[in-house]
């Protein structure tokens, strides 16, 4: 079992989608990745939301799987982005074959050390979108989540995905909208009143608006095929998919 | 490293959960778990046969109109059904007060408040349903011999000699579970002083579907119907009457038990024997560890006085199902402390909340002093003319109140 595959282009690519800030960023809180309780707890407490989401818009653009509890049997997934495999973990579990990149070859260590741990296997590199897609690997699902707004040069990134994808493959995003109303909750609110985020994770510039966004997914030869929001509920604590994209949203893109 | 056939006998059989406890709740959380596809093990100390005898148990229940939802969703209802009373009406009242609070199904929107039924019958069909489910394995009689928690799993050895592994453990093995021992789990318990018990009577006259609460000084008295003309009593006490109570002749029993239940239902004979049992209030201080989580009397123990601890177990069982069925089919793994935190969450305030109110009314009615008496008076009072109080009073009893896990709502959670 060889759940890490060294790669020549490993360490940090210098792919025009990269923003060195943000892999240094991400590299410095690697070790905390699978903490719940640490600074990727935001990101643990949405997983659950985020996870059956995308296995809902999977299942609607393949048609349900066999088997309830492994329904992805036979799909190549790729997650761009990946970070600790808080996405590449459960997406294993229910049957897919999981690539995980990710342009901090901190984050793709230890990612690769947990599954190890959780007895998966599963494909990790540190390799940047656009170097993917000069190899001949191509998957029928991408996850894009919670990765654009950390992306330095989106039309090119877009293009690499594209690349990536089989043709009747489809493509999970989700970013935060660039609203006076997200700067309010996802920078002021989460990094500095709350402290749920380490200061810095998110800068207001890169925030997509969702018209933006389609403009990009078409220039790269995608559509959108569904758009929701993910909003928080902090009576519960919890997250739920609902029609209000003011802040965090995500959808379904399918090759045009 | 070794061969790969010397690991594979290392590994235990994997599951997705694995219980130790096979009684009412145990049992019912692998049913739930296994009917939503998960493979599941159940290990007991006790033969199942033992369990289902006339003698182990002869205490009835009452099963919240939420609860026997939950026990139709997940197929054990179907083996029950014949042996289920409804509960039509609540009465309850005040030894030498003439008020009373009224509960009726016109309250409850014409459904029952909840049912009664003798724990035999209920693990009788839990037994059957058991072996229905190809996915549930029961282990019993058998015993954890030790168990290892690892990154990714927790490893049991049984006394058969038998490996099991699953990202879980969960303890359904009641008050004393030596699993939160193990874990470190601290208790917040105390006793009420009080001893129930519980026998079965036989009448002359139908009860109607109606459950009596009276209320003495030395502890409460209730008469629950069960099928036919017969009733369950639970008869509270000091626990300094207990004994001399429990060593009474049967007709000597008969006759004291005749005088508390009153001449409503005609000629009054008891039944089998008769069970004791210390009343305690007790909660856990978490119930969830590394791997590790606590359902039913495992976490909690309240008063029978609302005849909810069966109930609050069920709802334990709802939750957790929940939790684990989401879980799973997100491909989280089920053992993981974001995971556990969810359970922990949803069943804190229910817990801790129903512990409260028990205790509180355990007090209140279970004093003599004229000033208390007089002041329960006036709210038993104004309970039944106010029909937000018997609203809440009721959703409690039918166990609607809070947020409901789907199983309470008769749905798979899917």
């Amino acid at each position: 079992m060889a759940p890490v595959k060294k790669t020549r282009l490993g360490g940090n690519p210098k792919a025009p989608s990269v923003d060195p800030k943000e892999i240094e960023n991400f590299s410095a809180l690697a070790e905390t990745w699978w903490d719940p309780a640490g600074p990727f707890r935001p990101l643990h407490k949405l997983n659950p939301t985020r996870l059956a989401f995308i296995r809902g818009q999977i299942e609607n653009h393949f048609g349900p799987g066999q088997d309830s509890i492994v329904p992805f049997k036979g799909l190549k997934v790729l997650d761009i982005g990946c970070g600790g495999g808080l996405l590449c973990e459960p997406m294993t579990r229910l049957g897919a074959a999981v690539t995980g990149i990710d342009a901090s070859e901190k984050n793709i260590q230890i990612a690769a050390l947990h599954a190890k741990q959780s007895k998966l296997t599963i494909t990790y590199r540190a390799i940047a979108g656009e170097d993917l897609a000069k190899t001949a690997a191509r998957f029928d699902v991408i996850l894009n989540m919670e990765v654009l707004e950390h992306v330095a040069d989106i039309a090119s990134f877009l293009k690499s995905c594209r690349t990536l994808l089989k043709k009747d493959g489809c493509m999970l995003f989700s970013t935060i909208n660039r609203t006076p109303k997200a700067y309010a909750l996802a920078i002021l609110g989460a990094e500095y009143i709350l402290g749920w985020l380490p200061r810095g994770t998110h800068s207001y510039q890169k925030f997509i608006k969702p018209s933006e966004l389609d403009r990009y997914l078409r220039q790269a030869g995608f559509e959108i095929a569904e758009l929701k929001g993910f909003i928080y509920d902090p009576v519960s604590a919890s997250w739920k998919v609902g029609r209000n994209c003011a802040v965090n949203y995500a959808g379904l893109a399918v090759p045009e | 490293m070794g061969t790969r056939t010397a690991q594979k006998a290392l590994k235990g059989i994997a599951q997705d959960a694995i219980i130790s406890g096979g009684g009412m709740i145990g049992l019912t959380l692998g049913c739930g778990l296994a009917a939503c596809g998960l493979k599941v093990a159940v290990i007991d100390t006790a033969k199942p046969e033992t369990q289902m005898a006339r003698a182990f148990d002869g205490r009835a229940s009452a099963i919240a109109y939420a609860s026997a939802k939950m026990l139709k969703a997940i197929g054990v209802w179907k083996h029950v059904k014949k042996y289920v009373q409804s509960i039509e009406e609540i009465h309850v009242s005040d030894e030498g007060s003439s008020l009373f609070v009224h509960f009726g199904e016109s309250d409850a929107g014409n459904k029952p408040m909840g049912y009664m039924l003798e724990n035999r019958h209920t693990r009788i069909a839990l037994a059957k349903r058991q072996k229905e489910l190809t996915n549930l394995d029961l282990y019993a009689p058998d015993r954890i011999e030790s168990h290892a928690t690892g990154p990714d799993e927790v490893t049991v050895i049984l006394k058969s000699g038998k490996k099991l592994a699953a990202p879980l453990l969960i303890s359904a093995e009641g008050r004393d579970s030596p699993l939160r021992e193990q874990a470190g789990i601290s208790l917040n318990a105390w006793a009420y002083k009080q001893t129930g018990i519980v026998a079965t009577i036989e009448h002359e006259l139908p009860h109607l579907g109606i459950a009596y609460e009276k209320f003495f000084p030395e502890g409460p008295f209730a008469i629950l119907p069960l099928t036919g003309n017969r009733s369950s009593l639970v008869w509270s006490t000091r626990e300094e009457f207990a004994p001399v109570i429990m060593a009474l002749t049967d007709r000597a029993f008969e006759v004291e038990a005749a005088k508390k239940v009153g001449d409503f239902l005609g000629k009054v004979r008891v039944t089998g024997p008769r069970w004791s049992f210390p009343l305690s209030f007790m909660l856990a201080e978490r119930a969830t560890d590394e791997r590790l989580a606590l359902i039913g009397d495992a976490a909690h123990g309240m008063h029978p006085i609302a005849g909810q601890g069966l109930n609050m177990g069920f709802r334990d069982v709802a939750a957790l199902v929940e939790v684990l069925v989401k879980a799973k089919r997100a491909g989280e793994d089920l053992g993981s402390a974001v995971v556990l935190e969810r359970y922990e969450r949803w069943r804190r305030t229910d817990n801790v909340a129903l512990g409260a109110i028990t205790d509180a009314l355990t007090r209140l009615f279970s004093t003599g002093i004229k000033p208390v008496k007089a002041l329960r008076d006036v709210g038993l009072g104004l309970v039944q003319k106010s029909p937000p109080a018997k609203k809440f009073f009721i959703s409690h009893a039918r166990g609607t109140f809070g947020k409901l896990p789907s199983l309470l709502k008769g749905e798979k959670p899917l």
